[in-house]
C-alpha cells in the first residue's frame, strides 16, 4: 500500500463514527417513514381484509374467533338469482353508461378547454354539478322527473335499463369532465400545430394527435365512471324495478333479512373484480400519474 | 424550395400593432433572420408565414402562390418550434415520418427519406425512441428531421436553439446552417441573439415594436446602421448626441468639435455613434485627440476596454487589442489621462431618436 492510500485510510477511520451516525439518522428517519406509510395502508386495507376474511367463517352469525372456514356462501350467493341477475344488470349499466357518460363526456370538457363561448363557466359547473348533490337527492329527483316524462311521452323510465343507465351518466359524467381536462389543459398546442404545418388537417390532427394524447385522461374516466355506475346505492334505490335490480341495491334488500356472511361474499367478488380492472388500467396508463 | 414574400404584413390586437406593414423577399436557398428585443413581433410575423395567426391586412406569396389566407396545413412550410413539440406518443421515426404520410409518400419511399433525414441530423441509431427518452439537443435535431424530411418550401425556425446550452447551441448552429445550405433551404430564423443572426443569416431584418427597422447583410447593418436603435442593437456603439454645424463638424452636447464625414445629412440636431473598437487609446493628453480620464478598465482577454470621461462629461468606451507588456497603455489605470483618437470616416451621422441602449453615452 501507498502511504498516500494509507493516509486515505486512517482519515476515513477517524471519519467513521460521526459519517456512521449520519448514516444511522437517515436509516431510521427512512424506517419511520415506511412504518408511517404502511399504517396508514392498513388503516385503508382493514375493511377490505375484513369483508374478504369473514366472506369464508363458517358460522353464520360472524362472530370472533371464526369456528371455521367454508366456501358455501360463495355458493350461496351464486345460487341466488337476485345476485346472479344483480350482477349481470350492474356490469351491463356501467359498461353502457361509462361509454356514453366518457364520450359525451370527453367532448364537454373539450369544449370548455379549448372554445371561448358565452356561458362557457356555467356549462363546466353543470357538467361538475351531480358531484356535490347527494345521490339520495338526485336519485328522488330523477324519479320524480321521470314520472313527469312518463305523463308526457308515455315511455317508460322508471325500473328500465335506459332510465338506470340515463341515471347513471350523471355519475359518470363530472368524473370524466376533470379527468380529460386535466389531460387537455397540459397538452402543447404546439404539438398540433406541428401536426398541421405537416400537412394534417383538423380531423387527422385530433385522431392523430390529440385523442392519443388525451389517452391517459380517457382511460382513466372510463375506469372511475365504471366504478362509481357499478357500485352506485344511493341514486339507484328508487330508478330500479321489479326483476331489475342492480346488485348493490340486491344486497341492501338481502341485508333487510338476513345477516350472514354471503353479503361479505358478494362484497368479495365487487372487490376482487374492482380491483383486477385497476390492475389492468394500470397497465396501460399510469394511474398514479394521472390521479 | 421557393421565394417568400410579405407584403405590407401587420397584426393587430385590438389597438395594439404587434407587427406593424412588414415587407420582406427572402429569395431562394437565403437564410434570412428576425431578429429584435422580446415582444418585437419576431413570433408573431414567422405564425403568420406558417398560417397559424391570420394577419389583419397584407399578403403572403410562397413560390408565386399567394397563400394569405390558405390554412396551415397546404402552405408547405416545415417549422422548427421553440419547444420543440415533437409527437409524445411516436417515435423518432414516427414523428420523422409523419410529413410524408400525410404526403402519402409511398411506404418504401417513405423509410428510405425518414432514414436519411435521422442520417442527416446524426439520429440513425436512436430511431426507434420515445422523445421523452432523448437529451434537449437529440429533440431539436428530431425536429429539425421531422421538418427537412418533407422538403418544405419554407423553412422557419423560432428560436430553435435557445433551450440549448451555449456549447450545444453553437454546434447545432452551425449544424443548420450546413443544412440549409446543402439542401437550398429558403429560411427565415428567428432569435434574439445579435451573434447568432450574424453568423447564420445571409441577411438580417432588424424589428423594434413591429416595425423592420433595416434590412441588409451582417456587414451592412454593422458598418451602415440605419438608425440609433440598429446602431446599438447591432454590435454596440457609442452614442454622441449634439447637432450638426455645418457639414463635416459635429458639435456634441459636451462641446466637443469632431470632424465626421461630409455627405449625407443637412446641419442640425443629430447623433453620432461610434463603434468602441474603432478608437485608438494612448496614455497621456495631447494634442490632435480628445482627452479624458479612464473611468474603468476592463479586461477581456484579447481586447481590453477603457471607458474614459470626457472633460465635458460624456463617456466613451474605447476597446483596443490588450497591450502587451512594456506598452505604456499596460500602466494606464482608472484615473489616467488618455487620448482618443479614431478615423473621422468611422463616425455615424444618425437622425437623433431613441436607441437601443438605455445608458447612452458608455454603451
Ligand atoms: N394573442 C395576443 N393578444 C394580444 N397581444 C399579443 C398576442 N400575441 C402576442 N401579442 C403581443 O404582440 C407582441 C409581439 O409578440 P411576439 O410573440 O411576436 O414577440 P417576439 O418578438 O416573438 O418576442 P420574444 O422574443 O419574447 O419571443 C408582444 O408585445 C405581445 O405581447
Ligand atoms: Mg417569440
Amino acid at each position: 500500500m501507498t502511504t498516500r492510500a494509507l493516509e486515505a485510510a486512517r482519515n476515513g477511520a477517524a471519519a467513521a463514527p460521526a459519517a456512521g451516525l449520519a448514516r444511522l439518522k437517515r436509516r431510521a428517519g427512512r424506517w419511520a417513514l415506511r412504518g408511517l406509510a404502511g399504517l396508514v395502508f392498513f388503516f385503508i386495507f382493514i375493511p377490505v381484509i375484513f369483508v374478504l376474511w369473514i366472506s369464508l367463517f363458517q358460522q353464520q352469525i360472524v362472530s370472533f374467533p371464526p369456528e371455521g372456514y367454508t366456501l358455501r356462501w360463495y355458493e350461496n350467493a351464486f345460487a341466488r338469482s337476485e345476485f346472479r341477475h344483480g350482477f349481470g344488470l350492474s356490469l351491463q349499466v356501467a359498461f353502457i353508461a361509462m361509454v356514453i357518460g366518457v364520450t359525451s363526456g370527453a367532448a364537454g370538457a373539450y369544449a370548455i378547454v379549448r372554445f371561448r363561448f358565452p356561458g362557457r363557466e356555467a356549462f363546466n359547473n353543470l357538467l361538475l354539478g351531480p358531484l356535490v348533490v347527494p345521490g339520495i337527492v338526485a336519485g328522488t329527483s330523477l324519479y320524480v322527473y321521470y314520472i313527469m316524462v312518463e305523463n308526457l311521452l308515455d315511455v317508460d323510465f322508471r325500473g328500465t335499463l335506459h332510465g338506470l343507465v340515463l341515471g347513471h351518466i350523471l355519475l359518470t359524467i363530472p368524473w370524466t369532465v376533470r379527468l380529460v381536462s386535466a389531460s387537455l389543459v397540459g397538452l402543447d398546442r404546439a404539438v398540433e400545430e406541428a401536426a398541421m404545418n405537416l400537412g394534417a388537417g383538423p380531423w387527422t390532427t385530433f385522431r392523430r394527435i390529440t385523442l392519443p394524447m388525451m389517452r391517459p385522461g380517457l382511460v382513466a374516466a372510463s375506469l372511475f365512471s365504471f366504478i362509481q355506475s357499478f357500485e352506485n346505492l344511493e341514486l339507484t334505490l328508487l330508478l330500479v324495478g321489479p326483476g331489475r335490480t342492480t346488485l348493490p341495491v340486491a344486497m341492501l334488500n338481502y341485508l333487510e333479512f338476513r345477516i350472514d356472511p354471503t353479503i361479505a361474499a358478494v362484497a368479495s367478488v365487487q372487490i376482487v373484480l374492482i380491483g383486477a380492472l385497476m390492475l389492468i388500467t394500470d397497465r396501460f396508463v399510469k394511474l398514479s400519474r394521472i390521479v | 424550395m421557393s421565394e417568400l414574400i410579405l407584403d405590407r404584413l401587420r397584426k393587430e390586437y385590438g389597438s395594439f400593432v404587434a407587427v406593424d406593414d412588414v415587407s420582406l423577399r427572402v429569395e431562394e436557398g437565403e437564410l434570412v433572420a428576425l431578429l429584435g428585443p422580446s415582444g418585437c413581433g419576431k413570433t408573431t410575423t414567422l405564425r403568420m408565414i406558417a398560417g397559424f395567426i391570420e394577419p389583419t391586412a397584407g399578403r403572403i406569396t410562397i413560390g408565386g402562390r399567394d397563400v394569405t389566407w390558405e390554412p396551415p396545413y397546404r402552405r408547405d412550410t416545415g417549422m422548427v418550434f421553440q419547444s420543440y413539440a415533437l409527437f409524445p406518443h411516436m417515435t423518432v421515426a414516427q414523428n420523422v415520418a409523419f410529413g410524408l404520410e400525410m404526403r402519402k409518400v409511398p411506404r418504401a419511399e417513405a423509410e428510405t427519406r425518414v432514414r436519411q433525414a435521422l442520417d442527416l441530423v446524426r439520429l440513425g441509431h436512436l430511431a426507434e425512441r420515445l422523445p421523452r427518452q432523448l437529451s434537449g439537443g437529440q429533440q431539436q435535431r428530431v425536429a429539425l428531421a421531422r421538418a427537412l424530411v418533407v422538403n418544405p418550401g419554407v423553412f422557419l425556425l423560432d428560436e430553435p436553439l435557445s433551450n440549448l446550452d451555449a456549447k450545444l447551441r453553437l454546434e447545432v448552429r452551425v449544424e443548420i446552417r450546413e443544412l440549409q445550405k446543402r439542401l437550398g433551404l429558403t429560411t427565415v430564423f428567428v432569435t434574439h441573439d445579435q451573434e447568432e443572426a450574424l453568423t447564420l443569416a445571409d441577411r438580417l431584418v432588424v424589428m423594434d415594436h413591429g416595425v423592420v427597422q433595416q434590412v441588409g447583410t451582417p456587414e451592412e447593418l454593422y458598418e451602415s446602421p440605419a438608425n440609433l436603435f440598429v446602431a446599438g442593437f447591432i454590435g454596440r456603439s457609442n452614442v454622441l448626441r449634439g447637432r450638426l454645424a455645418e457639414r463635416g463638424r459635429f458639435i456634441s452636447k459636451g462641446g466637443l468639435a469632431l470632424a465626421v464625414p461630409a455627405d449625407g445629412m443637412a446641419p442640425g440636431e443629430a447623433a453620432l455613434a461610434l463603434r468602441p473598437e474603432r478608437i485608438v487609446v494612448a496614455p497621456g493628453a495631447s494634442d490632435g485627440g480628445v482627452v479624458g480620464r479612464v473611468a474603468l478598465v476592463t479586461y477581456l482577454g484579447a481586447a481590453t476596454e477603457y471607458r474614459v470621461t470626457l472633460d465635458g462629461g460624456e463617456t466613451i468606451t474605447a476597446s483596443v487589442p490588450t497591450p502587451r507588456p512594456g506598452d505604456p497603455l499596460k500602466q494606464v489605470a482608472a484615473g489616467d489621462a488618455v487620448t482618443l483618437t479614431w478615423p473621422a470616416e468611422s463616425c455615424r451621422l444618425l437622425a437623433p431618436g431613441p436607441g437601443a441602449t438605455p445608458d447612452e453615452g458608455g454603451l
